[in-house]
């Protein structure tokens, strides 16, 4: 037998070489573009997502409307909150809340959520809704604390839109209401359904028996 | 005439025959097995981070939501990683002398980010938008497993294409109740595919359209 011609050898191995090379195409895997929250060696500090140069404003976000954006016109808080009060506003500021404020303040927001049950060391305790001072305060001073954070409490700027930061503020008026509210307060249709349940707990404390739980437990145990 | 062939030659005619057709089957076969095999997809190795941070204390033990951290998930593709400004609002308070927790408060008085291992990533042609999914009923322990149970936060699925396409393929076995999304402890009932595709209804997904190349590639 003649041995094979060399060039039909080397016809019948490229396709299998070219096959082996398409392991080591990641070009499109890797595209030379910034990425939110990657590394880039573009800018100095090596990461793709930078922050805009202060005073930067982007188009359509100038903030005119002082009330909304700082819950106060020249210096004086605001009592009406400039969002439409109905159930729709107080159930989105009902979820917020419950996200971003319970945990500290707790579920009713009696200062008694889950982070400061567990934070033993705490030098100062998270705020109580439940006194005359915040149940008097005007509604835009929980935005502001809300935007500009209050003694120990940071800003929750960064993690809550203006917009919500006002249903935070009308759920917290609910909260205030709720803890506070007198049975003159109920319809009258609606008052002979609280009769059994006697007077409502003392204004300003945590009903009785009650653990807040909202800002969460050890849920383990009760896994759907 | 010369004998062309020796007697081994039947052996290895056979031999040869028989590698000939197995060789490419377990090259295959083990190709295949490599590529999901956790040594390529890293699922389920949790990966070093500079701060062993663990959601299982504080999603499961402390109960905080996942939108508390990651603030953008209802608005943009990104589901988005916390600023050290969200730790320090807590950690200024707890934990302040912990020495797990120095390289937080060095970022915070730096301003350097901290830097995080990436866990969970597709290619860069994937357009993958968190936004859509989670206004859509996909749940966060869908793709990301258990979350709440990660001491260390590991890769939970493969996010290889053909893992994608089973849930844009049939949506209805993997949807829930958009209330639920969030929840990390919610399971599915056992009717989960009939009321799947009620739900798929309900929120107009056009299961038709979710399998188009141009549905995640640009």
């Amino acid at each position: 037998m003649r041995a094979p011609d060399r060039r039909y050898v080397a016809a019948a191995l490229a396709p299998l070489a070219l096959l082996a090379l398409t392991g080591c195409h990641v070009d499109m895997w890797r595209q030379p573009k910034l990425i939110a929250e990657h590394e880039n060696a573009f800018f100095k500090d090596g990461s793709a997502s930078q922050l805009p140069p202060p005073g930067t404003i982007a188009r359509g976000a100038l903030r005119e409307n002082e009330a909304f954006y700082t819950g106060a016109v020249q210096g004086n808080l605001i009592e009406e909150p400039p969002v439409p009060i109905n159930r729709e506003t107080i159930e989105r500021g009902r979820k917020q809340f419950g996200i971003h404020c319970a945990p500290c303040h707790g579920s009713l927001g009696y200062g008694n959520g889950m982070i400061a049950q567990r934070g033993l060391a705490m030098r100062r305790t998270p705020g109580n809704y439940h006194t005359d001072r915040l149940r008097e305060m005007p509604i835009g001073y929980f935005y502001d604390v809300i935007t500009n954070g209050a003694g120990v409490m940071f800003s929750a700027a960064a993690r809550v839109e203006p917009e919500d930061r006002w249903k935070i503020a009308v759920y917290i008026r609910v909260l205030q209401l709720s803890q506070h509210a007198k049975l003159s307060d109920v319809p009258a249709a609606e008052r002979e359904k609280l009769g059994a349940h006697g007077a409502p707990p003392e204004a300003g404390s945590p009903p009785a028996g009650q653990t807040d739980l909202s800002g969460g437990s050890d849920r383990r145990g009760e896994q759907r | 005439m010369r004998q062309l062939f020796p007697p081994a030659s039947n052996t290895i005619a056979r031999v040869s025959l028989t590698l000939g057709l197995l060789l490419p089957a377990v090259a295959l076969l083990a190709g295949s097995a490599i590529s999901r095999a956790p040594y390529n997809t890293k699922v389920d190795i949790p990966l070093d981070q500079p701060v062993p941070f663990s959601h299982e204390h504080h999603v499961n033990e402390l109960g905080l939501d996942c939108q508390y951290c990651h603030t953008s998930v209802e608005k943009g593709p990104k589901a988005g990683l916390p600023p050290t400004h969200t730790c320090m609002g807590c950690h200024s308070q707890i934990w302040t002398n912990s020495p797990l927790l120095e390289p937080v408060r060095k970022s915070f008085q730096t301003g350097e980010p901290i830097k995080w291992n990436l866990v969970n990533s597709v290619p860069d042609f994937v357009y993958f938008d968190h936004s859509i999914h989670v206004k859509k009923g996909i749940g966060c322990t869908e793709c990301h497993g258990p979350v709440h149970e990660m001491q260390i936060t590991y890769k939970a699925k493969p996010f290889h294409m053909a893992w994608c396409l089973q849930c844009h393929r049939k949506p209805e076995e993997f949807i829930r109740p958009k209330e639920e999304v969030m929840n990390p402890h919610y399971s599915h009932p056992k009717n989960h595919v009939e009321v799947g595709r009620k739900l798929v209804d309900e929120y107009g997904i056009k299961v038709e359209q979710l399998t188009d190349c141009s549905i995640c590639h640009r």
